[in-house]
């Protein structure tokens, strides 16, 4: 039965590992396959973290094989030190190892937690450009402050251009997610939270809320199209033309429960919609 | 769990928030469930007074403050909500296996249902599994190992675990009146205000772990005093078995941070009862408050759960290795440092809510830290197998199991705390397959581990070896089919808590997740069979000599089921493996030339009474009937009040009783010796008529 077991075992994991590397090369694994600098690093980043580690994990399982194996009851061959309980050798090893590694991963921890920074600005010879980012239920509004444009569930952004998302929530924590693009950041009511995030291929990417927000969470999803500069002016002017404006009752309707919502496009918005939004929810204490 | 919501404005004063909507006489699944339910109570409380059991039961069991039936108890309620919290699981991957599709409505469960399920299936495993299993064995090793009568506090120990049943009721309850919260099984605000939530369901939350949690700080502080006051005389801290140095540990924890979950529960009862604004926007309150305090207590829980696992995975690995422990010292600072750490690593739940960056570098490399004392005790149990004899009982494979699951669990936890790998990693499937592999790997192996290596010491007879075996194989094959495609469908970008999904690629992942339930549902399956099994066959497996593995630490010297008082005499502790040193140098099994007589505590009937009323209040407050509130309060003082000026809490078992108890225990150790002699004949027979 030990042999079953054991054969099960080694096969379960032989199939799980055949099957995720052969499949690891497609485009469905969206943390291996970045379409920005910053997912692009962070998949680096999970990549050479996981073999510092492979360094310990690989041996201690060997041993955890190996060592019941060998030492096992009936194999007579084996050394029997039914006392021996202590070496400092072995003490000053397995401490050693593991804060060797962790003073490893420590510093690229230190590093990279200032140079992903999610509020960062990135480093380009473009401007940045601003989207402010609104959670609803259950919808992402999107607000274009220069263009003066307003989408629900999508947004177009020119490629290789640094963009600012500013993120807030018009209803219970979400979170704001580009798996492609790279770092996520949570949507909070009465607080504003920034996000710096470049796209360096055009291409149709899935945004999702990463934070369960309720019933119609499921469907808070919205495309992120990557396009030239041509295409964004495209797109904003065919925003532009839908001729419908952000207003107070356009804006009172978005704020209906609705689930699965399909994009919509506003042709015009109140510029300060954003800062209004988040002042509904500090009851006048905050900041002032 | 009704999946219509309904929400009552103005309570009735005598009925409250309940109405005949509030029962979902409308849902087929949870009507089946119920009459299934009520069918079965009626059973088993009909054969109970069918066979007069009432009395033995209150005079034995409920009223009891014996902390080995306690423990008893406490692991047989979490073997029953196991089984609730693993029928959500099946749910769950049911559901997801089949729902894909672009819009709302696909598979069998609406949002409104399968949201109530992932909140219930993650605090039914938490707090209603989880901890009242490693309680439970903490319960029946503790006193025994310390060599103590009882636990500091008996009566506050029944207290706590009625406490805790409360709890579990109340939650229980919510399956067929009103509905449970659908929140995530934290309940962050402001999705657990009564602004997005104004139905019952967070309310059952706030009361059903308020009550329980209670009862856990009680049993916190109960243990912490055991082990510091009542070990045996000679037993220094560091000759204490390890698996009472991490009890130990997980009680300073649990006395450290249940209040800080107390106190988070009672400001979200605030908001949710008097309109207060500590966690909502208005008047200056903050949700992220809400969620720093939140993982400030849920943090070191997940240590109190793996604490005591690390030192059942200890003893046996020790035992079964016939060698003493390597590197004991290392071990207990390891524990000991790892405690600590676990108050300052909270900030890694919540890398992308916004911190700055040295902040998250601060909590990153805190995290990472205590993979160092952890990494250190895995090195010391292998090198206790090293140079030892290794025998393969079954708690031996659930520990080998342990070691090849945790390294795994551990790796994928040090990646998730680098504040820029969570961020893409953080709330997928990755990170849901992370937390079952180590509390599923770490924590539950080894509460299965322990249970399968006290249970002769708990009721004098083992569990079925082979069935053990199997179990353990179905349980460690199971885990891996069924969290392996989690990791990659983390990868993939899939979040986790989704009702539905419109990438057909996840679809295969999930599929083959939902066998790995299946699979782990054959384990479960054979260990209720085990269990039955050997309560039929315990004649068999009867344990008559208190040490049936040839163990090493002071609860083996006792007999199997110890005598209610535990120790006829104290035993004087000279070393740290007591036991085995005793049998080295043949004091073992000694008949004492006198006994004394022996002080006691009494049962009561305070635990289960207040407890009840308890409930009634928790009832009572979640659908808003005052008038029962007050009266299930006013019980509860009052009954409390009673007891403490009740006079007679204890009592002496005479040196006659002591002797005729321990006479039996002698007995029987004779009887062991002889059947231990006609095996070795038999054997001899068989080796000379093969020769």
């Amino acid at each position: 039965m030990k042999n079953l077991f054991q054969k099960s075992l080694k096969i379960s994991v032989g199939v799980a590992l055949a099957l995720f590397l052969t499949s690891c090369g497609n485009s469905e694994y969206k943390l291996f396959d970045p379409k920005g600098p910053i997912a692009n690093e962070q998949m680096w980043l999970i990549i050479h973290s996981t073999w510092i580690m492979l360094l310990v994990v690989v041996p201690v399982i060997i041993m955890a094989i190996w060592f019941p194996i060998k030492y096992r009851k009936n194999n007579d061959k084996n050394e029997y030190l039914p006392d021996w309980e202590h070496s400092n050798k072995i003490e000053a090893v397995v401490w050693t190892i593991p804060i060797l590694i962790i003073i490893a991963l420590g510093v690229i921890t230190y590093i990279t937690s200032f140079s992903l920074d999610p509020r960062k600005p990135i480093k380009s010879d473009k401007p940045a450009m601003v989207v402010q980012v609104v959670a609803m239920d259950w919808k992402w509004l999107f607000i274009y402050p220069e263009q003066q444009i307003a989408t629900v569930n999508e947004i177009a952004i020119p490629v290789d251009r640094p963009i600012e998302f500013l993120v807030t929530s018009d209803t219970v924590m979400n979170s704001f997610f580009i798996p492609n693009l790279g770092s996520q950041i949570y949507a909070m009511s009465g607080m504003e939270n920034r996000l710096h995030l470049i796209a360096s291929e055009v291409g149709t990417y899935q945004g999702i809320s990463a934070n369960y927000s309720g019933f119609g969470f499921s469907g808070m999803k919205f495309s992120t199209i990557v396009t030239n500069e041509q295409g964004f002016d495209e797109w904003v002017v065919s925003v532009k033309s839908s001729q419908s404006p952000l207003d107070d009752s356009a804006f009172r309707e978005l704020r209906v429960k609705s689930r699965d919502v399909p994009p919509k496009y506003f042709s015009d918005v109140n510029p300060l919609l954003f800062s209004e939004i988040i002042e509904q929810y500090t009851g006048g204490l905050n900041g002032k | 769990m009704a999946s219509k919501h309904t929400v009552v404005t103005d309570p009735d004063p005598i009925f409250g928030k309940l109405t005949w909507d509030s029962f979902p006489y409308h849902d087929p699944i949870l009507v089946t469930t119920f009459i299934v339910v009520i069918i079965g109570s009626i059973g088993i409380i009909g054969s109970i007074l069918y066979f007069g059991k009432l009395k033995y039961l209150w005079k034995e069991w409920i009223t009891s403050v014996d902390h080995k039936k306690i423990g008893i108890m406490y692991i047989l309620v979490a073997f029953i909500m196991l089984l609730r919290g693993f029928s959500d699981a099946l749910l769950m991957r049911s559901q997801q296996a089949i729902a894909v599709a672009s819009e709302s409505g696909a598979g069998y469960l609406p949002p409104e249902h399968y949201d109530q399920i992932f909140t219930a299936h993650g605090v039914i495993m938490i707090f209603f599994v989880a901890m009242p299993f490693i309680v439970g064995l903490m319960n029946i090793v503790v006193p025994l190992q310390i060599g103590a009568r009882d636990v500091a506090f008996p009566f506050l120990n029944s207290l706590s675990f009625w406490l805790f049943v409360a709890g579990a009721l109340l939650l229980n309850i919510s399956l067929f009146v009103g509905e449970f919260a659908a929140t995530g099984w934290l309940a962050y605000p402001p999705l657990s205000g009564l602004e997005y939530s104004p139905w019952v369901g967070v309310d059952y939350w706030l009361w059903a772990l308020q009550i329980s949690g209670i009862g856990t700080l009680l049993t916190g502080v109960n243990f912490v005093v055991t082990i510091l006051r009542m070990r045996a005389p000679g037993m220094t801290l560091m000759k204490m078995p390890v698996f009472t140095w991490t009890s130990f540990c997980a009680n300073v924890l649990i006395v450290a941070a249940f209040p800080i979950l107390t106190v988070t529960i009672t400001l979200l009862t605030l908001d949710r009862y008097l309109g207060t604004h500590f966690f909502t926007g208005d008047m200056g309150g903050n949700q992220m408050m809400y969620v720093n305090l939140i993982w400030a207590w849920g943090h070191p829980e997940v240590y109190i759960l793996i604490l005591p696992a690390f030192g059942i995975f200890s003893e046996i690995t020790a035992t079964f290795s016939r060698k003493r422990l390597f590197g004991y010292t290392s071990l207990v600072w390891a524990t000991a440092a790892i405690m600590i750490l676990s108050f300052i690593v909270w900030l890694h739940h919540f890398f992308t809510m916004g911190a700055g960056a040295s902040v998250n570098a601060f909590f990153g490399i805190a995290t990472m830290i205590i993979s160092i004392p952890t990494g250190v005790k895995l090195f010391n149990w292998l090198f206790t197998m090293y140079k030892g004899k290794v025998e393969y009982s079954s708690p031996m494979w659930w520990t080998v199991a342990f070691f090849l699951t945790f390294a795994i669990g551990g790796m994928t936890g040090v990646m998730l705390a680098i504040p820029a790998a969570n961020f893409v990693l953080h709330n997928s499937l990755f990170l849901v397959a992370h937390f079952h592999n180590v509390i599923i790997g770490g924590a539950l192996f080894g509460y299965f581990a322990g249970l399968t290596y006290w249970f002769p010491k708990a009721t004098g007879f083992k569990l079925d070896e082979k069935l053990g075996k199997w179990a353990c194989g179905f349980w460690t094959v199971g885990f891996f089919v069924a969290f392996m495609p989690l990791y990659i469908l983390g990868f993939m970008g899939m979040t986790r808590r989704l009702n539905y999904y419109d990438n057909p690629t996840w679809n295969f992942w999930l599929l083959v997740a939902g066998a790995g339930a299946l699979i782990v549902l054959v384990g479960i399956l054979i260990q209720f069979y085990q269990i039955f099994a050997s309560i039929r066959d315990q004649r068999k497996n009867r344990d008559r000599t208190g040490d049936p593995w040839n163990a090493r630490t002071l609860e083996w010297s006792t007999s199997s089921p110890p005598p209610f008082y535990n120790f006829a005499l104290l035993p004087e502790v000279r070393d740290r493996d007591h036991w085995h040193d005793m049998k080295q140098l043949g004091l073992a099994y000694k008949k004492p030339e006198q006994y004394h007589r022996i002080h006691m505590p009494k049962n009561t009937w305070a635990g289960i009474v207040i407890s009840g009323f308890l409930l009634v209040f928790g009832f009572a407050m979640v659908w808003h009937i005052w008038w029962m509130a007050i009266a299930g309060f006013v019980g509860m003082l009052a009954s409390w009040i009673i007891y403490a000026f009740e006079r007679k809490k204890d009592y002496y078992v005479e040196i006659n009783e002591v002797e005729a108890v321990e006479a039996k225990r002698y007995q029987r150790l004779e009887r062991a010796k002889q059947l231990a002699e006609e095996a070795e004949r038999d054997a001899d027979k068989a080796t000379t008529i093969s020769v």
